[in-house]
């Protein structure tokens, strides 16, 4: 297989990405059989431009956050002393994972009102399992001599969390961060129902008026967008390994 | 000098080492021996505090090993394990920097010291410094491992089988690289192996370990002239003994006045050597040479018969 067809592949669809987000009024000729008596083939009630910044917005902040808690309890559980909290929070990481993200907004709008919190909160829960079990997977496989070693060398545990496990966890880690993001990104598109700004609103505008152009645009911005975000997570991730010589089997 | 005064260690009651006292020499090579299970690596990671005792005390240089935190008494005893243990994400100059960058030497000061003891292991500096791991044989791994753990200069190198990863060939070398090392530096080295050839090979004192408890603790020649247990005498294998008690010796010593023909041998060359080149080329005896190529006199094959035989 040509080398070159992959990248063209992807920066084809990074093109079309923006220069749709940016000037949608180009693309009216694609839509425009999609639509029925006469309505507009694109979205017209606001800046697609604006509604992706905010989507990618909410994802990552839930996403940035819900990296922090689940490393952070990974740390915590892998550590000599905090070894009996890894079925608990095993358990409540769980829970996040099981409860469906609707649920969650139905809960979370009396407490909190319309808008962008009940999504950031959904979207939090719901990415915290994948970071987390990589996470996990990635501080407790680490190879038994080179903990060892570092041991033996005199590195502190903190030294040894900072210069050893992260740095070889970390490609393992980030592939759970790829899997929560992708997950977000499909999933911010309900906090549109609750009133949150995100491309959902793009989606619903067209369920509503029946306007399936609509639906097709905010579903393809948003598939445009996990596409190259996945592909951008697994070409970091595939660096770091070589990086940490994972690529290599021989030994 | 490590003391090591009454240490067991137990797990869940069961003691893995038993009682154990031994002294080890400094500026001396001790190597313990046994099979696996035996307690010998035990007994080896409680000298560093990777493991601690259950009952017992252990004293480096008079000092008794608990009296530092443990991280900071083992940054000044080298550590090597099999498989080498090098950090896959850093560098072998990073790894090499590992103990000193921790004891907080300068950046110009490390430098130096990676690229001497990459030179000491015939690795050159301006090759192999920045290379990763993977990048490396078996054989460079194993070398910047020891590098690894001589880095900061420490009087006491540990290392658990250190050779077991290797392949016959290689391992003779870094064998022979480890014992010049030991000279030049006087380190006091404790190794750790289950095979007996290769403690009677590199040890100046052998502890032969079993089931938790020392079994015998002595000078090579002396443990295969008097092995103290039948364990000890199947470890050393009755079949190879007279040439194994032969090996721990060179020429020097035995060399007679008198002429041989055929391929010299060096003085320093062990007296095994001699008596397998004798036998195999079918001569009575061989001249020796001395270190600057004259030859010195002879060796015959009825003086190494007579020097197989058990000394009593």
């Amino acid at each position: 297989m040509r080398r070159w067809i992959p990248l063209a592949v992807r920066l084809a669809v990074l093109v079309l990405l923006v220069a749709f987000v940016a000037m949608p009024q180009w693309f009216a000729p694609v839509f425009r059989p999609l639509t029925e008596n006469g309505a507009p083939p694109i979205y017209n009630h606001g800046s697609l431009l604006v509604l992706t910044l905010l989507h990618l917005r909410t994802v990552v902040i839930a996403t940035v956050a819900a990296t922090l808690v689940s490393v952070g309890l990974a740390i915590l559980v892998t550590r000599p002393a905090g070894r009996e909290f890894l079925p608990l929070s095993r358990s409540l990481v769980n829970i996040g994972q099981t409860f469906p993200p609707v649920a969650v907004l139905a809960l979370a709008v009396p407490a909190f009102g319309f808008g962008e919190t009940p999504t950031l909160i959904a979207l939090f829960l719901y990415g915290l399992l994948p970071i987390f079990e990589n996470a996990l997977t990635g501080l407790t496989t680490l190879p038994e001599s080179v903990m060892e070693a570092a041991r033996g060398a005199g590195m502190t545990e903190f030294q040894r969390l900072t210069r050893v496990e992260l740095p070889l966890a970390f490609p393992v880690i980030l592939a759970g961060i790829r899997l929560s993001v992708v997950i977000s990104l499909a999933t911010a598109t309900i906090g549109s129902t609750v009133a949150a700004r995100t491309l959902g609103e793009v989606i619903i505008a067209g369920l509503l008026s029946n306007n399936l152009a609509f639906v097709l645009q905010g579903g393809l911005i948003v598939g445009g967008l996990a596409v190259l975000i996945y592909d951008g997570f697994t070409s970091i991730e595939r660096l770091a390994d070589k990086r940490i010589g994972r690529t290599n089997t021989g030994d | 000098m490590i003391e090591i005064d009454a240490i067991t260690k137990r797990y869940d009651g069961r003691p893995v080492v038993n009682d154990v006292s031994l002294v080890v020499e400094p500026h001396a090579l001790t190597v313990i021996v046994g099979t696996s299970g035996s307690g010998k690596t035990t007994l080896l990671r409680m000298i560093n505090r990777l493991v601690e005792p259950s009952a017992g005390t252990i004293r480096i240089d008079g000092k008794d090993n608990q009296s530092l935190p443990p991280h900071v008494l083992r940054r000044g005893i080298g550590y090597v394990i099999q498989g080498h243990g090098l950090f896959p994400h850093r560098t072998v100059g990073q790894n090499i920097a590992t103990v000193p960058m921790l004891c907080g030497w300068d950046r110009t000061r490390i430098a130096r010291r990676v690229d001497e003891l990459l030179t000491l292991f015939q690795l050159d500096p301006a090759q192999f410094r920045d290379r990763y791991p993977d990048q490396l044989s078996g054989g460079q791994k194993q070398r910047v491992g020891v590098a690894r753990a001589l880095a900061a200069k420490p009087n006491i190198l540990l290392m658990d089988e250190p050779f077991g990863a290797l392949d016959p060939v290689i391992r003779g070398k870094a064998q022979m690289d480890l014992v010049a090392i030991q000279k030049q530096f006087g380190t006091t080295i404790v190794l750790v192996t289950h095979d007996m050839e290769e403690a009677i090979q590199l040890g100046d004192r052998i502890a032969v370990m079993d089931d938790g408890n020392l079994l015998q603790y002595a000078a090579p020649a002396e443990i295969l002239a008097s092995p103290a247990t039948e364990f000890v005498e199947t470890l050393i294998g009755t079949g190879d003994r007279p040439f194994r008690y032969l090996s721990l010796s060179a020429l020097d010593g035995i060399v007679e006045a008198g002429m041989a023909d055929g391929e010299p041998l060096p003085v320093t060359a062990s007296r095994r050597d001699a008596l397998a080149e004798l036998l195999w080329s079918g001569r009575t005896a061989l001249p020796v040479t001395g270190t600057d190529g004259t030859v010195l006199g002879r060796v015959t094959r009825e003086t190494l018969l007579r020097l197989a035989e058990r000394p009593v």
